[in-house]
């Protein structure tokens, strides 16, 4: 666990609307007001953070990665990156990277991906899909809204020969992505249990969510 | 703070398998897959067409498609991209998922050989016969702002055709998964970038998809968004249903790859 890491003078834990802690393997959902930051901290390090967002004023408008890497040109996410919708509008905006290296395009572990991936006798172990389906629920929705995520912190790398494959993560205690609410946002987590792949180092972590209003 | 900390052996007993996993598909599974089909395409017998489809250019077509028929896409009047979505027929949440079709089977690149996943482990479709391998799995298709910023306005764009025929089908936006755009040669280059590969297509391409369920699909035919072209002009695709027939054992789609076995143990046991 590492110490506060400021990032904007007027940023502090004093300050902060809004301070979550999410348990390794947990799921969480919390909604940001436009012009609200974001800050996604991966405590411990190695912690793939598996994050969908919603219009929180109409669901039926959420987070599309095909928009999202088409817009910016490239398959990895970071400072700079604008989250676009399926409506093709920014959701919201990363504006600061601490890791540098965040995939779109691999999606959430399932208990069904993962007896294709691992093997029939994985099946019986917690996945994001199942957070991801038990949170939105609480809002109304259901399996089909869930679409491909975000994986903060999590390495994907595409090989120009088409070779996809999860390597170890390169994000350490403390790193963090902010990101700048560009609309009222439903942001849900699924604080990745995978324990079959090097996404979170075969032994998940906590991690923390910090919120703070736009004039700081 | 309390969480279930993983021993040592544990997480080095995963560590191991997770790289037997990957050495097999990075490195073995390729090696199974027969490369690109021949051109020309081989004729289909009369007979076995159940329907043949002209998708103009800009427009979308959705219709059903029965386990073990084939639908043939084909390149018969010059190039164009037919971006893909699926259903289930008999559930419709259950659709096509391209994060777990790459990410299970080790590559971004669809070709002869490799098949394609729903989001509930099963196997939608087969990748029977392929001539170019250039398919997009990642950017998939067009929409009204990617068209506006190449063409200008007023051109039909993917996201509104997979809307139209979504709904027509009973369904709505929230039920469109990310596309598989066909005959688009997109790759990703070291630092993550698209590159648009033109190289990797050939006149009269075309692809076989043997369905693996029953099957809601919807095609759009409009150019793809990374598609260099500053003109308009998809050509027309034509999509023809092909009659059942059994696979044979050992049938290459379902045998060439571990994770093939499973997903198609998953559609096996989903059947019971």
């Amino acid at each position: 666990m590492t110490d506060f890491i400021q990032t904007a003078p007027g940023r502090t834990l004093e300050n902060v609307a809004q301070d979550h802690y999410i348990p390794a393997e947990a799921p969480f959902s919390a909604v940001i007001r436009k012009s609200q930051t974001i800050r996604i901290e991966d405590t411990y390090g190695q912690q793939a953070v598996d994050t969908l967002f919603y219009n929180a004023e109409d669901f039926s408008e959420r987070y599309s990665n095909q928009d999202t890497m088409r817009e910016q040109g490239a398959a990895y996410i970071s400072t700079g990156t604008r989250i676009i919708s399926n409506e093709g509008r920014v959701m919201l905006t990363m504006t600061a990277d601490s890791c540098g290296r965040h995939d779109t395009s691999a999606g959430a572990c399932s208990c069904e991906s993962n007896t294709v991936r691992f093997g029939h006798q994985t099946r019986y172990l917690h996945a994001c899909r199942d957070n991801f389906v038990l949170e939105v629920s609480k809002h109304g929705m259901s399996k089909r809204d869930i679409v491909p995520n975000i994986n903060f912190f999590m390495n994907v790398p595409i090989e120009p020969s088409g070779e996809m494959t999860i390597v170890d993560g390169i994000s350490g205690p403390g790193d963090y992505v902010e990101l700048k609410a560009e609309m009222d946002i439903l942001l849900v987590i699924s604080n990745c249990p995978q324990i079959n792949n090097p996404c979170n180092g075969f032994d998940p972590t906590p991690i923390r969510v910090l919120v703070w209003d736009s004039e700081i | 703070m309390t969480r279930v900390r993983r021993s040592p052996q544990d997480i080095a007993a995963n560590r191991a398998r997770y790289e037997e996993h990957q050495k097999k598909g990075l490195e073995y599974a390729p090696k199974a897959l027969p490369g690109t089909s021949p051109l020309p395409a081989p004729e289909i017998a009369p007979d076995k067409i159940i329907h043949r489809e002209v998708i103009p250019g800009g427009w979308y077509w959705s219709t059903h498609i029965n386990k073990h028929e084939v639908f043939r896409v084909s390149l018969d009047s010059g190039f164009s991209t037919l971006s893909l979505i699926a259903w289930s027929a008999a559930e419709t949440s259950e659709r096509l998922n391209l994060p777990d079709t790459m990410k299970v089977q080790w590559t971004t690149v669809l070709g002869k050989g490799r098949v394609i996943f729903s989001d509930m482990g099963r196997v939608m479709f087969s990748v029977t016969e392929d001539s170019s391998g250039a398919h997009d799995g990642v950017v998939g298709g067009s929409t009204s702002g990617s068209n506006a910023a190449r063409y200008g306005e007023g051109t039909r764009n993917t996201r509104d055709n997979l809307i139209l025929l979504a709904t027509k089908a009973g369904l709505d936006k929230r039920d469109i998964p990310p596309a598989l755009a066909l005959f688009a040669p997109v790759r990703v280059d070291r630092n993550g970038a698209f590159a648009w590969k033109p190289e990797l297509l050939h006149e009269g391409d075309y692809v076989e998809l043997r369905a693996e369920m029953d099957m809601i699909v919807g095609f759009s035919n409009c150019p793809h968004a990374l598609n260099p072209d500053t003109v308009y002009r998809p050509n027309p695709v034509t999509v023809t249903r092909i009659a059942a027939t059994e696979p044979r054992s050992g049938d290459l789609c379902r045998t060439a790859t571990a994770e093939a076995v499973r997903g198609f143990e998953n559609n096996a046991r989903a059947a019971v």
